[in-house]
């Protein structure tokens, strides 16, 4: 393990937060605000693509894939519109980062989305809200008025004779849509049900035409690239984890919320320092990483765990969306899984047999343990199904349920005998 | 769906965008490819719902109408999103969110209490038609769990307490 890099909060996307009225034209303006729309018309299109992958930054929605790289991907030859999606689904239990983007400073996701149009050619950007946030969707579509107001988007966008026009589109309720695919079906006016890869967006996307679909924070981070360079980007983090990230922290912490720090820093310290450590002076039991379907670590791992890809990697689990979710000791692990597993089965838009099937018998079987009814022999048979319906799907959604389930019962194997044993939850309800 | 369950959501009155939805509905065509009109599928839904409070199968037939795509096209996609309302619902509707982080900081005692404030469990709305109460899925507001939506709104961090000082002084 390398040494962890300092902890200490960084304002890089969260530089405008704490002002008043961050979220207006006129404040983003004052502080910064589509300042580096001019550097980034004055670059060519490819320099900035290369300038993005140079920079490290990976995407921030939850597979962590080179941003750069992926537009990159886009055909050489095309004479479709290429089109870039961005996502702002969060729907990934653990995961409330986006919304404070959009709450707190929705214009430096604007001029993200404009240099990023820019870079790729794309004339039309769509942000893919969920269908819950009414009020969020309300709050970009206001910034986005303000924006065509100003002249900042539009036919001549901020005066570049460059056609940028950006469109809400919001979901329904169906966190399945924050899967690339099946989040342009959903824009397409279809069931949110994912589309077979390869073909990959980035050559058939949206309208069958070349799609660059990226997170929010992903979009964001952009203009502080264009500003600082690539060189500038890399000063924080490590060197395969570039840049900040908004980490989310729930559960059982005295001071649950978003804190944006470098990669890199120690998960303890993190939840110690910044998150004030587990609440009523308890013990820390348990910690999913980066929103539910990360596998569970345990106190020992988070001691040896750094906020970065690899380091999440090495012990077991995965960096995704930064969504921490803390249990503290006196928490069934059980009954948590429990509620995983039902969100999952709920989630399964039905597609597929192995994941619309296996997930809800999953459930069952983790509801009867729960409830004193299981046998000895459902430990292996969970692990058999999750075995079985990872990698069989069109989507991620079966592995993403998989994942916590082998993971709670390899970690917190005793807790699920103990029930078992007993014939009941030994935890107070 | 079957022919009973469309049955079961007809409102037997005739639907019709309002002229104000009407202007919103012709704002959005500009903002789609003029031969992508099917993209505006979820987003009438949500004006339909805006007008009725619910989608019934005649605004379902109307949005297909207007839209010139097949009606089963709009019946799928209203019947698999969980927002849109096939049936009209209290006129303030709770969403609790049960999802992992609200309920280690708990989500339980916020919707017993709930329920038995308003006499009412999941799924149910209370006989004056004021309240839908709902258990919903993860809401995006983990860190201020345990959480609910009231109708558009966050409200987070509740307590017995608090859920009172909210519903209480709802007009």
């Amino acid at each position: 393990m390398t040494a962890a890099v300092e902890l200490k909060e960084v304002k890089v996307l969260s530089a405008k937060y704490h002002l008043k009225d961050s979220f207006t034209l006129e404040v983003a303006r004052q502080h910064g605000g589509y300042s580096q729309i001019d550097k980034a018309f004055g670059m060519e299109p490819g320099d900035i693509v290369e300038e993005v992958k140079n920079s490290g930054l990976r995407g921030r929605g939850g597979a962590g894939f080179p941003a750069g790289m992926k537009w990159s991907f886009l055909p050489k030859d095309n004479d479709k519109p290429v089109y870039l999606a961005v996502n702002s689904d969060e729907s990934e239990p653990g995961t409330f980062k986006d919304r404070q983007i959009i709450e707190k400073d929705p214009h430096m996701l604007i001029e993200g989305i404009i240099i990023t149009c820019y870079a790729i050619k794309a004339h039309d950007a769509y942000i893919y809200i969920r269908g819950e946030y009414v009020a969020q969707a309300r709050m970009l579509q206001n910034a986005i008025d303000e924006a065509y107001e100003a002249g900042l988007l539009g036919e001549n966008a901020c005066g570049k004779g460059y056609r940028v026009d950006v469109t809400v589109h919001s979901g329904a309720g169906a966190y399945v849509c924050g899967e690339e695919m099946a989040l342009l079906e959903s824009i397409e006016g279809k069931k949110g049900q994912p589309r077979v890869k390869p073909p990959f967006p980035a050559l058939v996307g949206l309208y069958d035409a070349p799609t660059i679909i990226n997170n929010v924070q992903t979009i964001a981070s952009v203009p502080y690239i264009i500003e600082h360079g690539a060189e500038g980007y890399r000063k924080f983090g490590t060197e395969k984890s570039a840049g900040t990230f908004l980490f989310g922290i729930s559960g059982h912490v005295e001071k649950p919320g978003v804190y944006e720090v470098e990669m890199g820093v120690s998960m303890q310290e993190f939840i110690d320092k910044l998150a004030g450590g587990v609440w009523k002076g308890r013990k820390l039991k348990a910690v999913i990483p980066g929103g539910s379907s990360c596998p569970v670590l345990n106190a020992e791992d988070v001691a040896k765990c750094t906020l970065d890809y690899e380091s999440l990697m090495e012990n077991g689990s995965m960096l995704g969306s930064g969504g921490m979710i803390v249990s503290d000791d006196q928490t069934c692990m059980v009954r948590n899984l429990k509620n995983l597993l039902y969100f999952y089965q709920h989630e399964s838009c039905g597609q597929c047999t192995p994941c619309r099937e296996g997930l809800g018998w999953m459930y069952k079987v983790v509801a009867d343990i729960e409830d004193g009814k299981g046998k000895m022999e459902d430990l292996d048979l969970l692990l058999s199904i999750a075995d079985n319906v990872e990698g069989k799907t069109v989507c991620v959604l079966s592995g993403a349920a998989a994942m916590p389930c082998r993971s709670h019962i390899l970690k917190f194997r005793e807790e699920f005998e103990e029930h078992i044993k007993l014939g009941k939850c030994p935890f107070p309800k | 769906m079957s022919a009973e369950e469309r049955k079961a959501i007809r409102a037997d009155k005739p639907f019709a965008f309002s002229e104000e939805t009407e202007r919103k509905f012709q704002q959005l065509l500009t903002r789609y490819p003029k031969d992508q009109k099917k993209s505006l599928n979820l987003p009438c839904l949500w004006l339909a719902q805006r007008q009725e409070g619910w989608v019934s199968a005649e605004a379902m037939e109307y949005i297909a109408e207007r839209l010139e795509i097949p009606v089963t096209d709009v019946y799928e996609v209203a019947t698999f999103y969980t927002m849109y309302h096939l049936h009209p619902i209290g006129k303030y509707h709770i969403q609790l969110c049960r999802t992992l982080s609200c309920e280690l900081r708990g989500k339980e005692e916020i919707l017993k209490h709930i329920s038995k404030k308003l006499g009412i469990k999941p799924g149910q709305t209370t006989a004056d038609g004021r309240f839908t109460l709902s258990q919903v899925e993860c809401l995006a507001a983990c860190g201020g769990g345990p959480m609910m939506q009231l109708n558009d709104d966050y409200h987070e961090n509740l307590t017995p307490e608090r859920v009172d000082q909210i519903l209480d002084q709802l007009p």
